[in-house]
């Protein structure tokens, strides 16, 4: 059995820089607004790491629990080109995206030959992204072990600063991209062909049909960009924290949590919902440590899908 | 065979196993293997009276194992009981957690439960990691008392126990199976309202699934901290549990109380010569690939395979 | 041929959002009678039907079967006090074989009930019998895939059946049949009636319809707009504007 060490440094690294170096448990007004503002910050990241959730889950109907797996794979590209080639890590997430298409398409086709044309989707279907989840993170450790890497680039490190907040760079630099990001998947889903095709698979699959249009393609084109956006989340991931493999797990429960917590397909709703999660989860590591935080995500998930399944804002 | 003589039986054979084993082995290191191979025995059980039988798919093996054994810890520290009083303690806290699971499948089916569970999981996990008195993050150090209250080494009664309680798993699997109990479990997971219409209580059904599922699952958890003497969260909330005891079952067949005991049998010992000869994160690997696998050429695993041979051999 | 009051709905409401899905529905089915309940689609026929077997719960109004109020019972409470109903899109136990699909409720009800306890033997006996009754003993040991539309509505009526109902919701029977395949099924449903089940009968086939209910009780966008014998009431002007006349 292996044991993990140190799981929550993540969590603690965002503490730190959120709270200015200053490790006081104090309730002061700075320590509250850094935290607030680099929860907000946080936020931005948490959705470009589950717009394609959003994708898959909530519009394709996919439960796609492996989606952080392919993150972390992200996570590793950016690094072996970072480290060897020094090429930026964005660049590098940015430019990976065909290959991460590609590899989604392969996915989404073994599944709907297993699963989908059986229409046996329950339990074996999510056995099976969760078997993938496991086999991607266990490769990931024979191949790298471990040990927790990083890159490196020019806005790694530094602040910008206002007054007493900080703005460090390798938070802000993530959360743009992130907003960038989900802008060119909106637009690209409301004004293009297979974009509006996508939009209509997840309202109405017979409605589909009837525009004459496959919805087995128009599912393998979507879900493929839904694993092409987790090579960008995956170079904003190590960016923002060092990364190692297991921690992809931890955002399991977020991804999750975000999208039901945003009304599932709504891009905006997911946003708003990152942006909460972020938020507490920033201010909970703050003011009572960063090993209560990973519980924030999923004792909201827990809340939302017991009282209110479609989502607290959405639908 | 009847109930009542599937219980003699199977007791007759785990006790001639027992002591065919005592006396026929002296290596100490195959008893802490079968040890494992046992307990995942019980865990794949488990599961499957939820998971199989009932059709509620459960990603939080790792937290009702973990919860048995800190339960274990706590009474380790505060009282001197003897270890099969610690495990029915176990299961009783386990049984507890399973009830409250239970309640959770009123809102949620399907993947909101699956995703709930893994929730659940992370939820109990951070408790335990900000709980200093059974050790936190670090773990705990537990003391083997010097002598095994029966004749042996410490870890042939460890083996011992574990082999009582596989017994008990699998005839309880095996009884519910047969009983009107199980049938009702089965309407439940083929369709909950047509079971409702056709009188079965699908709730207090569901609640007796997860209770009892939660309850062997814990009271397997028990023994560990004695087993491994040291006990930290990381290792005992491993997600490698939930993968195994979801993959077991899959790989077995979900439909037999026989499918989980082979899948065990299987998976645990390949796990057990992988570790050995070749390395411990590999053995990981081979679960995955081949829950993979499984899934997606033989879903109804190789009870399934063997059935559906049998009939086309009748045809 | 009718009697006293078998079951007693007054003002029954229900809401699914803003959606108003039943408002204040009143009906009564006498015992023994075939009633026919009929409606455009989305008029809330299977709405009704599923608060009245428990499938839902009603937001209003109060519901009274033999004597006795059932609001808030929950639906395996009311199939054991008698009211049985099959699905407009058949829900097999997709897993067991036909003659467990029947077990199950044989167990669950007639065996829950006070003073009724039948052993294996006697269990498996009636499973055979029920599924003769529709024409599928030979099928007693195939799953539900194996079947062909008609049987698959066999099989969801002998299932609600083999719980010994004293009402029969059938929603939906006879839904994609061909016209012997309707001639089949309504036979099913007269020879359940003559042996004492009160039937309701929920269709959009008119001829099957006016041909089985004793009254027709007619809904329009969540309202009861005509309650009466069959002739009368599909002569009813409302009627024929919402319902049949375009």
């Amino acid at each position: 059995m292996r044991r993990r060490h140190n799981e929550t440094q993540g969590a603690r690294d965002v503490a730190v820089t959120g709270s200015g170096g200053a490790l006081s448990r104090m309730i002061s007004l700075d320590l509250a607004v850094n935290a607030i503002v680099a929860g907000l910050l946080l936020g931005g990241f948490y959705a470009a790491v589950t717009v394609g959730v959003t994708i898959s889950f909530g519009m394709l109907d996919i439960v796609n629990i492996a989606h952080p797996a392919f993150i972390m794979l992200g996570s590793f590209v950016a690094y072996i080109l970072n480290s060897n080639f020094a090429i930026d890590p964005i660049l590098i997430g940015v430019a990976m995206t065909p290959v991460f298409f590609l590899v989604g398409m392969a996915v989404y086709q073994i599944y709907y030959y297993a699963f989908e044309r059986r229409g046996e989707e329950s339990i074996q279907g999510l056995a099976f992204f969760f078997g993938l989840l496991f086999v991607a993170e266990v490769a990931l450790i024979l191949v790298f072990g471990v040990d927790y890497r990083f890159v490196e680039a020019p806005y790694i490190g530094p602040s910008l600063h206002f007054g007493f907040v900080d703005l460090p760079l390798r938070m802000l630099i993530p959360f743009l991209v992130s907003l960038l990001m989900l802008a060119v998947l909106q637009v690209f889903l409301g004004r293009t062909f297979i974009g509006r095709a996508i939009l209509a698979v997840s309202q109405d699959r017979l409605a589909l049909q009837l525009m004459a249009a496959n919805p087995s393609r128009v599912k393998r084109i979507a879900f493929g960009i839904s694993i092409a956006t987790a090579s960008v989340a995956g170079a904003l991931l190590i960016i923002i924290q060092p990364v190692e493999p297991s921690i992809g797990r931890d955002y399991i429960g977020r991804i999750f949590a975000i999208c039901v917590l945003g009304g599932m397909t709504s891009f905006p709703g997911m946003l708003a919902g990152a942006i909460l999660i972020g938020v507490v989860e920033s201010i909970t590591a703050t003011f009572y440590g960063p090993s209560w935080a990973p519980a924030i995500a999923f004792g909201f998930l827990l809340l939302t899908l017991a009282v209110r399944p479609a989502g607290i804002l959405g639908r | 065979m009847g109930a009542a003589r599937f219980w003699i039986v199977s007791f007759v054979v785990s006790l001639a196993f027992l002591v065919l084993t005592r006396w026929g082995i002296s290596n100490e290191y195959y008893f802490f293997a079968a040890y494992q191979v046992l307990q995942f025995i019980v865990l794949a059980t488990a599961w499957n009276i939820l998971g199989g039988y009932t059709g509620y798919t459960n990603f939080g093996t790792g937290a009702f194992f973990a919860v048995g054994a800190y339960t274990a810890v706590v009474l380790h520290k505060t009282t001197a009981l003897p270890i099969p009083v610690m495990m029915l303690a176990g299961g009783v806290i386990s049984g507890i957690v399973g009830f409250g699971m239970g309640y959770l499948t009123l809102r949620l089916k399907g993947v909101f439960f699956a995703i709930a569970t893994l929730a659940l999981a992370i939820v109990a996990q951070t408790l335990i990691v900000n709980w200093d008195y059974v050790g936190g993050s670090r773990g705990i150090y537990v003391i083997r008392p010097q002598y095994a209250p029966i004749s042996g080494s410490y870890i042939q009664y460890l083996y011992s126990l574990m082999l009582a309680l596989t017994w008990i798993s699998v005839a309880i699997a095996r009884t519910i199976e047969r009983s009107t109990l199980g049938l009702g479990f089965n309407a439940i997971r083929d369709d909950e309202q047509a079971a409702e219409a056709a009188g079965v209580p699908t709730l207090r059904l569901k609640l007796i699934s997860t209770t009892l599922s939660g309850a062997l699952m814990g009271m397997s958890g028990a023994p560990l901290p004695y087993y491994v003497t040291y006990l930290d969260p990381a290792s005992s909330f491993n997600l490698s549990y939930a993968v195994n005891s979801v993959a077991m079952p899959l790989i077995g067949g979900m439909t037999s109380w026989i499918g989980p005991v082979i899948g065990a049998v299987l998976l645990g010992t390949i796990q057990q010569l992988a570790t050995v000869t070749i390395s411990s994160a590999l053995n990981l690997l081979i679960v995955g690939v081949l829950l993979i696998v499984f899934v997606v050429i033989a879903p109804n695993g190789i009870v399934g395979l063997v059935q559906s041979r049998r009939r086309a051999r009748r045809r | 041929m009718t009697g006293a009051p078998l079951l007693e709905a007054g003002g029954v409401g229900k809401r699914f959002g803003g959606f108003v899905a039943l408002e204040s529905i009143d009906i009564t089915v006498a015992a023994g009678e075939r009633l026919g309940l009929i409606g455009p689609n989305g008029s809330g026929k299977s709405t009704l039907v599923n608060c009245l077997s428990g499938t839902l719960h009603h937001d209003s109004g109060s519901i009274v079967f033999d004597g006795r109020p059932i609001d808030g019972v929950p639906a395996y409470q009311r199939t054991r006090l008698g009211i049985a109903r099959s699905f407009q899109l058949p829900k097999p136990f997709r897993s067991l074989s036909l003659i467990d699909n029947l077990r199950i409720p044989l167990l669950y009800t007639v065996n829950a009930r006070h003073g009724a306890h039948l052993a294996g033997p006697a269990i498996q006996e009636r499973c055979r019998g029920l599924l003769a009754d529709v024409g599928l003993a030979d099928k007693a040991y195939h799953l539900p895939r194996d079947l062909t539309q008609v049987e698959m509505r066999k099989l969801e009526l002998a299932r609600a059946v083999a719980s010994a109902p004293r009402l029969l919701f059938a929603d939906e029977a006879m839904a994609g049949l061909s016209p012997s395949e309707v001639e089949e099924i309504l036979a099913v449903l007269f020879r359940l009636n003559d042996a004492g089940i009160t039937i309701v009968l929920i269709e959009h086939i008119m001829r099957a319809v006016m041909s089985f209910s004793t009254r027709l009780v007619v809904l329009v966008a969540g309202q009861k707009i005509a309650d009466g014998s069959p002739q009368e009431a599909i002569r009813n002007p409302e009627v024929e504007r919402a319902y049949l006349g375009e």
